[in-house]
């Protein structure tokens, strides 16, 4: 599904990701940790079409195509989804005018015609309530004035809405308590199916336990350093970084 | 000849039409003379150091459309507010028509200008009202009250309210091949009486069209009045407004401008608070593209205590356009409490497009609230990323954000079909279908 290969990206003299390889495949979870400024926001960013990164080398292929000249509008159509860090705040548009502008423009995007009001309010209904969202939340102006884990928590109900077949989940986990995050996580694994494939990152071990990873992987310094399964997060929450750290110097 | 002259001299023709006997022409010769003597304003006067008229005076202006000319509904219709019935006053290059208007005198007086100024049965409240709030000094407006002579009258009495809204507007024909026009507007709001008012200028051709309009509001004890301005002209037209608005104890003011067309457009919006508890709202949507030029001057004069003002306006800068906004607030020693706001926020989205944003406070008492605050700046790259990362196209993207840093602006339009209306040309002259109205 995704398969990214030797991956070279910055922004103008600087280099953050200094050579990514990564393959992922349908019906897989795969975690990606790592410490602080280590590139995982980055790696997200660029696959989700970010241009204040630019690519110098690799590539970028999902479902058999490769996305550079792909805008990132067109990598939501196609399926990628992107549950941001950082929320941002749009004054003035509510949760479900963004949704319904955000569906039809991917339907229309496929040669649909617009979704037709009374099944887009059932299909509101219906996600709403897999993550335990309040109707009131939904007439809001998107993110203004939400708390961490309302915001974090309207990015997985935005996931439920667009069904992506490749989610990256950009430190979903911060910001949220422990019943916030048995939500959120309790709603990804009701999305998960063999067809579609999730990203975690994740600088604790907290959301796996919550999450179950097929394979975890370790980013240091803009490279992958070590791949394993979910036994190596595990390790990591034991060792700490430092442990990898050292290792890949050795 | 230059157009000063032309005017000046048009004078006395102008007088062939008109009843010099009637104690208004008195006020019209003080104001040609006032006029004669300053000319129009030039880049030197701090008011217009942004906004150059010399251009457009250079045109051949028609100063008196040669017949009347008539229009088919069908041929206007979309400039009407027709989704709602509602009272019309229209002009067709500067003369009534009554075929598409709709006026009435059933408790309520709106009716037509010409009317009001020569009729025995509306002298009294002429006398008392006329050029009471306009500029003596400012030399447009003076011009316009040397040729006033018609326009749109409006008298609601005490408790009154109309059923509907009224409409006034203006269509040029281009049957003369520039055509100057000077309407004239009067409206009188009684104690504890409402009134709402859309006006629309409408320049149907690519000939270019001066008009240069003055409007007087009168709000009593306790009033209501909500006026908006749909400015959305061919872009060959230039309007330059002039609106006075004095109001009394308790009343309550606001004025909408949501201008998104036009080649240049000077409003100078002037509020005059006489009296407490008085509430004057302006707000502003403005849109531009190519080498448009839009500039708001506005005035709010606190004359007594306990009065508050709001004005917000938003301003959307394209291509090569050119906004200006300069909002006075003036609060006299004796006018404590007063709550004074102001904010103008402007977005430029290409490199070629220029504000020029200014407050200017003047204030003499000193237990006031007054802030005022402006911003300029670009879209946010973050914000668009995140719509464009959910499936929505960077253009459709773009004018959603548009739309969110206009909709404050919006929600306190009181029709809602007219609000329909703005959306829609907010989406049209942005370029974009939006799936939803705000």
């Amino acid at each position: 599904m995704l398969t990214i290969k030797d991956l070279h990206a910055g922004v103008e003299d600087k280099e953050i990701l200094k050579g990514i390889n990564l393959e992922v495949k349908p019906g897989e979870v795969h975690a990606i940790m790592g410490p602080n400024g280590s590139g995982k926001s980055t790696l997200a960013s660029v696959i989700a079409g970010k241009e204040d990164f630019e690519i110098t080398k690799g590539s970028i292929n999902f479902e058999g195509e490769d996305l550079e000249e792909v805008s990132p509008e067109e990598r939501a159509h196609k399926g990628i989804f992107l549950s941001f860090q950082y929320p941002v705040e749009i004054p003035g548009v509510s949760v479900t005018n963004f949704m319904k502008t955000a569906i039809n423009e991917s339907r229309k995007a496929r040669g649909m015609d617009d979704m037709p009001a009374n099944e887009m309010l059932k299909l509101i209904r219906e996600k709403s309530e897999l993550l335990d969202i309040d109707r009131k939340f939904l007439s809001r102006s998107l993110n203004e004035g939400f708390s961490g884990g309302e915001k974090k928590r309207n990015e997985i109900f935005q996931m439920a809405m667009l069904e992506p077949k490749l989610a990256i989940l950009d430190e979903t986990d911060s910001g949220l308590d422990i019943d916030a995050l048995r939500i959120v996580a309790n709603g990804v694994n009701k999305l998960k199916s063999k067809d579609n494939a999730v990203i975690v990152i994740t600088h604790y071990q907290r959301l796996l336990e919550y999450i179950i990873p097929d394979f975890v992987h370790v980013i240091h310094d803009g490279k992958i350093v070590k791949s394993g399964t979910k036994e190596l997060a595990l390790e990591l929450e034991d060792k700490g970084y430092d442990w990898l750290k050292k290792e890949t110097v050795a | 000849m230059d157009l000063k002259e032309k005017l000046v001299s048009s004078f006395m023709a102008f007088e062939n039409y008109v009843d010099v006997e009637h104690p208004i022409h008195d006020i019209r010769t003080e104001a040609i003379k006032n006029f004669e003597a300053k000319g129009f304003p030039s880049k030197k006067e701090e008011a217009w150091k942004y906004t150059s008229l010399n251009s457009i005076l250079k045109t051949d202006f028609s100063i008196f459309p040669k017949e009347e000319n008539a229009l088919e509904y069908h041929q206007v219709k979309k400039y009407f507010l027709h989704e709602i019935d509602t009272y019309k006053i229209v002009f067709i290059d500067g003369i009534y028509s009554s075929y598409l208007s709709e006026t009435t005198h059933d408790g309520v007086d709106i009716c037509l200008m010409s009317s009001a100024l020569t009729k025995p049965m509306y002298k009294q409240v002429i006398d008392v009202y006329f050029n009471k709030a306009a500029s003596r000094e400012e030399s447009l407006t003076t011009l316009n009250t040397a040729f006033s002579r018609e326009g749109a009258y409006i008298y609601i009495p005490k408790n009154k309210a109309p059923k509907k809204p009224v409409e006034i507007i203006h269509f040029a024909t281009g049957n003369e091949a520039s055509l100057m026009l000077q309407p004239r507007n009067l409206i009188i709001v009684e104690e504890n009486a409402e009134l709402q008012v859309i006006e629309r200028h409408q320049s149907l051709t690519h000939n270019p069209v001066l008009t240069n309009c003055v409007t007087e509001i009168f709000a009593a004890q306790s009033a209501i009045v909500d006026y908006y301005k749909v400015q959305n002209d061919s872009e060959d037209a230039t309007l330059i407004d002039n609106t006075y608005i004095a109001q009394k104890d308790k009343s309550s003011v606001n004025v909408h401008t949501f201008s998104f067309g036009g080649k240049l457009t000077r409003n100078n919006l002037n509020f005059y608070q006489h009296g407490e508890h008085i509430e004057s709202t302006l707000k502003g949507v403005t849109i531009l593209g190519e080498k448009q030029h839009v500039d708001h001057h506005t005035l709010v004069h606190h004359t007594q205590p306990n009065c508050e003002s709001h004005q917000d306006y938003k301003g959307i800068f394209g291509e090569r356009s050119t906004g200006v906004f300069n909002g006075k607030i003036i609060v006299d020693k004796i006018a404590q409490k007063t709550n004074a706001f102001q904010q103008n926020n402007n977005v430029l989205i290409s490199d070629q497009a220029t504000i020029n944003t200014k407050p200017q406070l003047e204030i003499f008492a000193d237990d006031v609230k007054c802030s005022h605050g402006c911003t300029i700046g670009q879209l946010d790259e973050d914000a668009l990323f995140y719509l464009q990362s959910r499936g929505i196209p960077r253009k459709e993207a773009t004018a959603l954000l548009m739309y969110a840093f206009a909709n404050n602006v919006l929600e306190s339009v009181r029709l809602p079909e007219l609000k329909k209306r703005i959306n829609k040309l907010i989406a049209n002259k942005l370029g974009v279908r939006l799936g939803f109205d705000l």
